[in-house]
């Protein structure tokens, strides 16, 4: 069995990690396993290392394609395969794309519950209400209930100001 | 600068500090990894970039009420045994321990507040509780995260949350964990079993100084992988809930062992007093594995009127810094392990043999 990092070496180092329904494996030659530091059980997590390789096969541009850099820090898609990390918070924008994926195996969601800073929590609970009327006044309208959609209509039009309530069939 | 030794807690008054569940919860803690948002990230970031960052935070930091009486350094001010030390501690990771220039700490006076700033992130603030009280932490650095966002701008995205230098704590940026000492689950031979459901509920198990699996002194660190797509509460709930079910097997272990096979038990505790009592020269790997037996003797009550603190004092006296730090000369690896023994046997002078019932 041959390394699945450099492919070149034959593999001596095999991991098993168990994520929800999925199993990922591993299979590392001795050098490559050190490079990842697999042999420091301490500073390793196997999400690090599966990140790192995640990254060089999600990220990786296809033939051809120009490299995505991001304008704001310099970083680009080699840098993350390099480190597993990225530049700056705009990195995020830049690698929108080929993030997501990464994020879906990485993570039980890809959209942030939770804390948010206070500046910002208000637009966000405001933001999450409205999506959940618009979804109510849809089901509403579907089932022809018009008494419950003129009242979500209603209670969109206050929660969201003069922006006029979309009827989405 | 503040003299590092002056400030922190001292190893027996360290030891003396009490939680829910200490037998088997030695410690909580809360961390939660933050970013500026107008700064590339410290593992990018250029020097003079991150000597902007450091000077930006630390201040913002140090005021905080919670910091009133802080030791706030940059991280080349510190001695490489004194980092080492911080590292034994639990207080600064093993990465931010290699950090110099352009990194920096802050740790309040009783050690339940620590901010490393420029390790991976810009910053990784953690609460830290002994026992078994991870919400308290999180309440707690909660709060710190509040009073902090006023004056420092977070770099947060809609729909990601908090952004990160590494994708895997995108989201809240938060990592729950607890110090675990399982004894009684690893002579079972059942912590195999338990580490591997754990780890189907996508919760990582880890071992205190590494070793794989195979933790020495038989103590396991329990934390969250995922930090994006669910709540910081529910993180904490979740946690909350699997800690109480292992520290439930564990004491099921424990009665178990006592009730089916008391002479493997006895065997490995009568050893352990007899190799730490006695020794000449013991290493620290093995002064670990056999202190833990010692630890699981006081809870069985084979030692009558010693304390655990005893034994979690010297679980970090005979670290390598530590150890190094009580000695003026420069000592090798085969001189640290005769002073480790000395100092164990001196320690253990009052202590009786084993009491099996």
């Amino acid at each position: 069995m041959q390394c699945c990092v450099c492919k070149e070496k034959p593999a001596t180092v095999h991991l098993t990690q168990i994520v929800g329904e999925k199993m990922q494996k591993l299979d590392l030659c001795e050098d490559c396993a050190k490079a990842k530091g697999i042999n420091d059980p301490t500073s390793f997590a196997m999400a690090d290392l599966m990140l790192g390789l995640g990254a060089s096969q999600e990220l990786d541009p296809s033939a051809g394609a120009v490299e995505i850099k991001c304008v704001r820090c310099g970083f680009t898609q080699a840098d993350f395969k390099k480190s597993g990390r990225l530049g700056c918070p705009e990195c995020y924008q830049t690698f929108a794309e080929g993030l997501s994926g990464l994020l879906k195996t990485m993570h039980k969601g890809v959209r942030h519950i939770g804390k948010a800073p206070e500046a910002l929590r208000k637009s966000r609970e405001t933001g999450d209400r409205l999506k959940l009327l618009q979804k109510k006044l849809n089901k509403a309208v579907e089932t022809e209930d018009f008494e419950a959609a003129a009242a979500l209509r209603d209670e969109i039009k206050i929660l969201s100001g003069a922006a006029p309530a979309k009827i989405v069939k | 600068m503040k003299d590092l030794h002056q400030f922190l807690i001292s190893p027996s008054q360290a030891a003396q500090q009490h939680g829910p569940h200490d037998r088997i919860v030695m410690s909580s803690r809360v961390r939660l990894a933050r970013n500026l948002a107008d700064f590339a990230f410290p593992g990018w970031a250029k020097k003079p970039e991150r000597v902007k960052i450091l000077e930006t935070v630390l201040p913002a930091v140090s005021a905080l009420p919670e910091m009133a009486d802080s030791f706030a350094e940059a991280m080349d001010n510190f001695t490489a045994l004194d980092k080492q030390i911080l590292v034994e501690r639990h207080l600064i990771s093993r990465e931010h321990a290699a950090k110099n220039v352009g990194s920096g700490l802050v740790l309040n006076r009783a050690e339940t507040f620590s901010v490393m700033i420029n390790e991976e992130d810009h910053l990784r603030m953690q609460a830290l509780r002994p026992g078994f009280q991870i919400r308290e932490a999180w309440n707690a650095i909660d709060r710190f995260d509040s009073a902090l966002e006023k004056k420092l701008n977070f770099a947060f995205d809609n729909e990601l949350g908090y952004l990160t230098a590494c994708p895997t704590n995108l989201g809240t940026g938060i990592r729950v964990s607890a110090m675990l000492h399982l004894p009684g689950l690893v002579l079972a031979e059942q912590i195999n079993p338990i580490i591997q459901s754990v780890n189907k509920l996508g919760l990582a198990v880890r071992g205190l100084y590494g070793e794989g699996t195979e933790a020495l002194g038989n103590v396991f660190q329990v934390s969250n992988q995922m930090t994006l797509g669910e709540s910081e509460t529910a993180i904490v709930e979740r946690l909350e809930k699997v800690l109480s079910q292992i520290i439930e097997h564990e004491e099921n272990a424990r009665q178990t062992l006592l009730e089916k096979k008391k002479k493997i038990v006895f065997n490995h505790i009568g050893r352990a007093y007899g190799i730490l009592a006695n020794a000449h020269s013991i290493s620290s790997k093995e002064t670990m594995n056999q202190l833990s037996f010692l630890r699981l003797g006081i809870d069985m009550g084979s030692f009558p009127g010693t304390e655990r603190a005893l034994v979690d004092e010297l679980f970090l006296t005979t670290q390598p810094a530590h150890l190094q730090k009580q000695i003026s000369d420069k000592l090798s690896a085969e001189e640290r392990d005769l002073i480790r023994a000395d100092m164990v046997r001196e320690r253990l002078k009052n202590v009786s043999r084993p009491v099996t019932k």
